[in-house]
């Protein structure tokens, strides 16, 4: 068979609606194509990325002397506030929602979104709900202090006494970032389950797909807990009801149980997804099977339903009784069972293979070492009486941050660097790649592992100041954090210029197996010109059978030849 | 492969015996209980990383493509018994280390918010202390509890400092002072918002919750000062809220308890009042000279505390 590349006419390249501009510009409209929203998630939660990194900077240049002497506390605590808010709803969330937004309708060979008007608006209420929460730095009391959870009775002290003001702000713009999320879990949810191409089976649907459905299910049951739990914060802040105020009667700890009973499953929100892009790049890059792969896929939907039962164990100093700091150990630690299944899965996958050293598997085996390492300092802080010493010390933010930047930032620096040639048509550059992760890599353990000893010494969480004891773990953390931000200079150098003047490439420059890759690169507006037909399951390598029925768009071939069952003459 | 597997051994061994350099002096019996859970954890997560980083490892170095190699790998699927035995013992061990922490939490008999006990657990609402006992620690909190009664101490946090009431000489510190190799029982309360009661020497944190009283116990074994801090967020001052803990042999405390009588109440220092005076008071400037970048407004310190022992000047261990 001859390879020749067709290149999809232009008129029909990621165009969103007829008339509309096929370029940057689009954008900036209100695009109801999944692809272009997609890429609006990702590129908005980059800049709010951006910003958050900027705040953790200062932190760590507050935090490079023992003394409060850079910023003063009140700013330090807004910093700390805003830095994790900005980063859990403006960044790590949305940049996971694109990344589901762009590959999953390509994945399961569908032509859009289930509902494509909802998954605009969702996408449009990120960029008002983060401005909304930056404006908080021009109101008179300054952002809220409260810290990303917003414990009462402290998110409920006001003392400008102004009605508009951070922590209302603050509240505000949660909710509104939840209500997105929300429209958007119904929409995925709704997609995978009922807009898979004829014949992908739920076992063979790739594992990101998977992932991103059990992440998508927290969100649809855990998500309306936190906003209700908001919405009875503002009223307590606003109108003066006691729900959570001691003052009136209420009880604080109430507002711990509705805010970790989403908070707690939605670290694997976060999470599932980075697991998926694991399992999609590991195989290409090792050009294997992803081994394991049906354990792999229903273990996200294990994890779905254990992570509804743990919240408790960030409670377990709080004023938590026994039979609770028991239970909640218990069903804590059970995660660690379906996780590890997933990292085993891995390394078997990468065992006897033919593994290339790409960027994004770079990122992904960075990943999954540092999940490793972050899943054992879980279960440590999964045992009752091992928290009950590192509870809310350097401990605890040292190993979230295995988990979220660790993890879940590399994986994403993973999926981007893999989808980049189907995202832009072009190919990044490697070197420009690999200097990003080396300095990333390095960054993290930099900065992040300090933080476990610190927290064994007992330097608590949330300091604008400490103890000259902490000061040498502290200045290591410091250099590695601007390291980190450091680290970002390569990729968006990288992204930007590929994006314009990289190498055009193939439809398929990885040779990978899956549906998104039977189109052209970047994909036609309705993704297939005809429904693929799909006739086995992912991650065939080394099988040599075809994926689908027929190629789902006539005239692009720069795919294996096997990719397609070829008609019978 | 049974090398590695030997040195991954003796490396989590040698890893457990390291875990207990990582953390402040055994001040407590319950920290003896903490460091060696701790140390068990840490030896077979260290088995656990290594027993998995290491094959991965060794297939990224042995098992890359050749330079123009464009086949595929190996066509495996999975392997049914591998599955099963890689999802079964990590079941075996996560509900062996429940088990064993279960046990230590049982033998460390902190109490904690019984009130607030829903379920009818009798066995849970009392504190394990007088079952038998089979280590070191155990005796110890044993003998605390059976040689002389337990010292009943209430503790106000506010913000943001610490008032310790002594109930049966009636003396107000704003210093923490106890006895050694005697059970000592806190009732911990919050006039405002959480904070958080937390010795790391004795490894143990409680939230303080407002409107509760929160029983706490724990039982000092070695005599030396450590640092109470506010584990709990509190707002402006959080990193200020600290104070020194003193354990004193048994006379050495007795005669702080009679001196500490004799003494008529006064103001403490307090650090967070002071900074705010500093910050916040019309014509001041001090901090403002020491910090790069001013902040916004807080809510005002609670008054410094009226007790009657407090350290004269700048504590041992001054705020930062």
């Amino acid at each position: 068979m001859t390879n020749i590349s067709i290149e999809a006419p232009e008129v029909v390249r990621g165009q969103p609606y007829p008339g509309a501009p096929d370029n940057w510009k689009r954008f900036f409209t209100f695009s109801t194509d999944h692809k272009v929203i997609g890429i609006q998630y990702i590129v908005t939660s980059f800049v709010f990325y951006l910003i958050g990194g900027l705040f953790a900077m200062i932190m760590r240049g507050e935090l490079i002397t023992p003394e409060a002497d850079l910023v003063d506390r009140t700013v330090y605590n807004a910093l700390f506030t805003m830095h994790g808010s900005v980063m859990l709803f403006f960044w790590t969330f949305p940049v996971l929602v694109g990344l589901g937004n762009y590959l999953v309708p390509l994945m399961i060979g569908a032509r859009d979104m289930a509902f494509p008007r909802l998954n605009a608006v969702s996408f449009w209420m990120i960029p008002i709900a983060g401005i909304l929460m930056m404006s908080s730095f021009l109101v008179p009391g300054g952002p809220s202090q409260s810290g990303w959870w917003a414990y009462p009775p402290v998110s409920l002290q006001n003392p400008t006494g102004n009605l508009i003001n951070g922590q209302v702000l603050w509240i505000l713009s949660v909710a509104i970032s939840g209500v997105s999320s929300i429209m958007g879990a119904v929409n995925f949810v709704t997609t995978i389950c009922r807009m898979r191409a004829p014949g992908m089976t739920w076992f063979k649907t790739p594992a990101f797909v998977w992932a991103v459905l059990a992440a998508q299910l927290i969100q649809l049951y855990g998500l309306p807990a936190l906003t209700g739990g908001a919405v009875m914060l503002l009223l307590d802040l606003t109108i003066g009801t006691s729900f959570f105020n001691p003052e009136g009667g209420g009880n604080p700890i109430l507002y711990q149980h509705f805010f970790w009973f989403y908070s707690h499953p939605a670290v694997y929100v976060m999470v599932l997804p980075a697991f998926g892009t694991f399992s999609e790049v590991l195989p290409v890059h090792a050009r294997k099977p992803l081994f394991g792969y049906r354990v792999i896929a229903a273990s996200s939907l294990i994890i779905t339903v254990i992570s509804s039962a743990v919240w408790v164990h960030h409670m377990f100093a709080s004023a938590t009784p026994s039979w609770m700091r028991m239970f909640f150990m218990v069903t804590t630690m059970l995660v660690a069972i379906p996780s590890g299944v997933k990292v085993f899965g891995w390394v078997a996958t990468v065992w006897g293979g033919k593994i290339r050293f790409t960027t994004p598997m770079l990122f992904a085996l960075g990943g999954i070492s540092n999940w490793l390492f972050a899943g054992i300092t879980g279960i440590f802080l999964g045992s009752a009486p091992i928290d009950l010493h590192v509870h809310n010390t350097y401990f605890v933010v040292g190993h979230f941050h295995y988990v979220l930047y660790g993890a879940i930032v590399m994986a994403i620096y993973a999926a981007i660097y893999h989808w980049f040639p189907k995202m832009t048509g072009r190919m990044y550059y490697e070197g420009l790649g690999k200097l990003h992760f080396v300095l990333t890599y390095i960054g993290t353990a930099l900065i992040f592992l300090p933080m476990h000893p610190l927290g064994l010494m007992g330097m608590p969480r949330r300091v604008a100041s400490y103890d000259p004891e902490f000061a040498y773990w502290n200045v290591v953390a410091s250099i590695g954090g601007f390291l980190l931000g450091l680290s970002t200079l390569p990729f968006i150098l990288n992204m930007v210029s590929s994006w314009i003047r990289g190498e055009k490439v193939g439809n398929n420059p990885w040779r990978a197996y899956g549906l998104e890759w039977l189109t052209s690169s970047p994909p036609t507006v309705e993704n297939f010109e005809e429904t693929p037909i799909v006739i086995s399951g992912p991650y065939g390598y080394g099988r040599h059978q075809p994926l689908v029925e027929h190629a789902p768009n006539p005239g692009l071939t720069d795919f294996p030849e096997s990719f397609t069952k070829q008609p019978s003459s | 492969m049974t090398v590695y597997a030997v040195l991954v051994t003796f490396a989590s061994l040698w890893m457990a015996k390291q875990a207990y350099s990582w953390f402040p002096p055994e001040a407590a019996a319950e920290a003896k209980l903490l460091d060696d859970l701790f140390s068990l954890f840490t030896g077979l997560g260290t088995f656990i990383y290594l027993g998995v980083i290491g094959p991965f490892i060794y297939s990224l170095i042995f098992h890359r493509a050749e330079k123009y190699d464009l086949s595929d790998g190996p066509d495996i699927e999975g392997n049914t018994w591998l599955e099963i035995i890689w999802t079964v013992t990590p079941l075996i061990l996560v509900v062996t280390l429940s088990f064993v922490s279960y046990r230590t939490y049982e033998k460390m008999s902190i109490r904690g918010p019984m009130e607030l006990v829903h379920l009818h657990m009798p066995q849970m609402v009392e504190p394990a202390y007088a079952e038998p006992f089979d280590s070191t620690p155990q005796q110890e909190i044993q003998e605390a509890v059976e040689t002389s009664p337990i010292e009943e101490i209430d503790v106000v946090a506010k913000q943001w400092a610490w008032i310790f009431h002594y109930p049966n000489q009636d003396v107000t510190s704003t210093e923490l002072h106890l006895p050694v190799d005697r059970r000592v029982r806190f009732k911990l309360h919050s006039e405002d918002v959480l904070h958080g009661f937390y010795v790391p020497a004795f490894r143990l944190s409680q939230y303080v919750v407002p409107h509760e009283d929160i029983d706490f116990e724990l039982t000092p074994v070695k005599i030396g000062t450590y640092r109470l801090r506010d584990s709990m967020y509190s707002g402006t001052y959080f990193a200020a809220n600290q104070t020194d803990v003193v354990v004193q042999s048994a006379s050495d405390y007795q005669q702080w308890l009679a001196d500490a009588a004799a003494q008529t109440p006064t103001p403490a220092f307090n650090p967070a009042n002071y900074e705010y005076s500093q910050v916040f008071e019309p014509g001041s400037g001090n901090t403002k000279d020491k910090v790069a970048v001013r902040g916004w407004a807080t809510i005002p310190p609670a008054p410094p505390p009226v007790v009657n022992y407090a350290p004269k000047h700048e504590p041992e261990s001054p705020p930062v």
